[in-house]
């Protein structure tokens, strides 16, 4: 097993949040499991995300960009109806959902074309699943002028056509992906493919908190600010820190984003809802990877998987394309096993609920995967204390999910 | 560090004194079927394959195209898995105790079977080494040095990326051979520059005392001898694997053609190193 560096073994005794260690292991979890070929790329990344953190011009220049062209800060909204309505804690929203291209990918997007362009790639290439990623990646890409080219499972593309379209008339290369059961795993070995083809001009842009070192870490510092903001936010209109915090987890980008910068406020609780499908119970029917996985290496990372006893790695179901990953980013695997972060599962069924319930409620339209963080405010929020301060990662929109809520409710438009 | 002499080390030195490269090929356990695979083992070392490296079948095959990504599909809707895989071993050896075997795949499979368990059981089974794609030598605790320690060769790949400062720590606890991956992508893609295979086969030598061995996308005899001149042996994998492909029925079944291709390419790739 992994030996654990200094650096690790101090963070134990003293914080959750100096992770990961020179090696790229949370605990176990994480590392660089990846073909030779790439092993060079993926430490010069290395090299190049650390002198880019250490460069006040990056820092500036992100910044800028988040201001100006994400529309950041992104709201800490006070869900006055939906806190009536669950008569317990006090729910505020972090409304991600309204930043540009809809959704928090944009934030982890703007960090890695930045620093795609210091190491002067010329071609991005990127996985998606909902395709949120597909089109925030798409986005930068036009902005910058750079080829593009996404890889997405066949499955996807046909349930997720709002967004296809949208990468389309941004400029990006679509390719479905027809193995597996063409989903976001399936495109994310394709995207693998493409770049040990084409690794000495190419940029992977990962879209979530996986993958081997140093994306997780990258990922989820460029998504650190949603924590740092909500935290900022809570101060100034309650003038304390929140007491709960929950956000829906694939990968775990937008949940790691929000929950590293309380890692060691102890007092705050923090929840990760993961895709619980038809049931945790249901073999191969869920894509909950810490509720009903084991741990493995998969796409560059040790993590909790979805698989057989065999290792063969399981597809997984989720009504939610953005959730549809049999793994999970390195980092969540550690904090769910020293129990930093409460992991729980919610349906298909208790998602697509919380979704309309949230829409009547406070009039916003939060995507599939965010509703299945909202189907656990439903439940928790009643438990708790009115002068709970409640946050919720609301990590999209829904306008990409209509067809799909529309068959299943049955709606005659 | 390995002191142990492996079967691939005594193959390798039989080799140098035949003076022709090692024709090394590739097929995926339990391709098409558990039967026909077993089959098929015995049929390459038969043809003339001089060392055998045996895919153990994953469901993510990140690092190949789409010739192995399928053989591993049907091997793994066969019911392949790796009890199976390396009892296919174990019966290779009950009548071959001298063809080395290299099991070839991916870490999850052998992660999950354990890897003390793992390397226990190959070594009892009559495997001879390792290639693992993706551990690299910055996890060479978990895996690699417990192999050597067991007396398995651990083959890691240089490929077109890898420089010379880099080089160094892949061939650090490298044993066996060294193979050379001829291009940027994946295995069954577009065929090599020669000159180029050759320049980085003369510069891997001048680092290490190992054979070097040349893979990805040797198609061909005529191929194969062009690729291995300087270098110790050539590496066929995607060629086989699509005969067999090519020679299934309509349910995907083994056909009289199935193992015969096999043989005949293997012959023949033999052949075309044998030649002066």
């Amino acid at each position: 097993m992994a030996t654990k560096s200094k650096k690790t073994a101090e963070a134990a005794l003293n914080s959750y949040a100096t992770g990961p260690d020179d090696r790229g292991f949370f605990g176990i979890f994480g590392g660089r499991f990846v073909a030779e070929t790439l092993m060079p790329l993926i430490l010069e990344l290395e090299r190049a995300y650390e002198a880019a953190k250490a460069d006040p011009e990056f820092q500036r220049e992100l910044d800028f960009l988040n201001l100006h062209y994400a529309g950041r800060p992104s709201p800490l909204y006070h869900a006055e109806r939906m806190t009536a309505e669950l008569g317990g804690a006090k729910i505020y929203f972090k409304r991600e959902e309204l930043n540009h291209t809809g959704s928090h990918k944009i934030n982890n997007c703007l960090g890695q074309i930045l620093l795609a362009r210091r190491m002067g790639k010329k071609r991005i290439i990127a996985e998606t699943g909902a395709g949120q990623h597909g089109v925030a990646v798409a986005t930068v890409c036009a902005k910058y002028g750079m080829e593009c080219e996404v890889y997405m499972g066949a499955t996807d593309v046909e349930r997720q056509a709002p967004n296809v379209a949208r990468m389309a008339l941004l400029g990006a290369k679509l390719n479905p992906v027809k193995s597996g059961a063409g989903t976001l795993k399936d495109a994310m070995n394709e995207a693998l493919r493409d770049w040990v083809t084409n690794v000495r001009d190419t940029y992977y842009l990962i879209g979530t908190a996986a993958g081997p070192h140093p994306y997780p870490a990258m990922v989820r510092d460029f998504q650190a600010i949603i924590g740092h903001e909500t935290r900022k936010q809570m101060m100034e209109a309650e003038g304390r820190l929140p007491d709960t915090i929950i956000a829906c987890i694939g990968g775990g980008s937008n949940a790691i984003g929000i929950f590293h910068p309380f890692l060691d406020d102890k007092d705050v609780a923090i929840y990760g809802v993961e895709a619980g499908g038809h049931g945790i119970d249901v073999e191969n029917g869920h894509a909950a990877s810490m509720n009903g996985g084991s741990p493995g290496v998969l796409h560059g990372n040790r993590t909790y998987l979805l698989q057989d006893s065999d290792g063969q790695i399981l597809e997984g179901h989720s009504i939610s394309a953005g959730l549809d990953y049999p793994g999970v980013g390195p980092e969540h695997a550690w904090l769910k096993t020293i129990g930093r972060v409460t992991y729980v599962p919610a349906t298909d069924k208790e998602a697509l609920e919380a979704l309309q319930f949230c829409t009547r409620l406070e009039g916003i339209i939060p995507a599939l995967e965010s509703s299945h963080a909202l189907a656990l405010v439903k439940k928790l929020a009643p438990t708790l204390g009115k002068d709970n301060l409640l946050v919720v990662n609301i990590s999209g929109r829904g306008d990409k999910d209509l067809a799909t809520v529309v068959k299943h409710l049955g709606m005659k438009i | 560090m390995t002191k142990h002499v492996t079967r691939i080390d005594a193959r390798f030195e039989a080799l140098k004194k035949e003076n022709r490269p090692a024709l090394i090929t590739f097929v995926t356990a339990g391709d098409p079927d558990p039967e026909t695979s077993a089959q098929i083992l015995s049929d390459l070392a038969k043809s003339g394959a001089d060392i055998i490296e045996l895919g153990m079948p994953f469901s993510d095959p990140m690092a190949d195209g789409p010739a192995i990504q399928a053989s591993s599909q049907r091997a793994l809707k066969a019911g392949q898995n790796m009890i199976k895989t390396l009892q296919m071993v174990r019966d290779f050896r009950a009548h071959d105790n001298t063809t080395p075997i290299v099991l070839m795949g991916y870490y999850n499979p052998i992660y999950v079977y354990g890897n003390e368990r793992f390397i226990k059981d190959a070594k009892a089974a009559g495997v001879d080494g390792l290639i693992v794609v993706d551990v690299p030598p910055e996890a060479d605790d978990e895996l690699c040095l417990p192999a050597l320690t067991a007396g398995l060769n651990f083959i890691r790949l240089a490929t077109p990326t890898t420089d010379k400062a880099r080089l160094a720590t892949v061939l650090k606890n490298t044993s066996g051979f060294v193979y050379y991956v001829s291009i940027t992508g994946i295995t069954g893609a577009a065929a090599p520059v020669v000159n180029d295979v050759h320049s980085q086969v003369k510069a891997i030598k001048a680092e290490t005392p190992l054979p070097v061995v040349v893979g990805f996308g040797v198609r061909s005899g005529e191929q194969a001898r062009a690729i291995s001149k300087g270098a110790d042996g050539v590496v066929v994998g995607s060629a086989i694997v699509s005969i067999i492909e090519k020679s299934l029925g309509a349910k995907g079944e083994a056909t009289e053609g199935t193992r015969k291709g096999v043989a005949e390419l293997v012959k023949e790739l033999s052949l075309a190193l044998s030649a002066d």
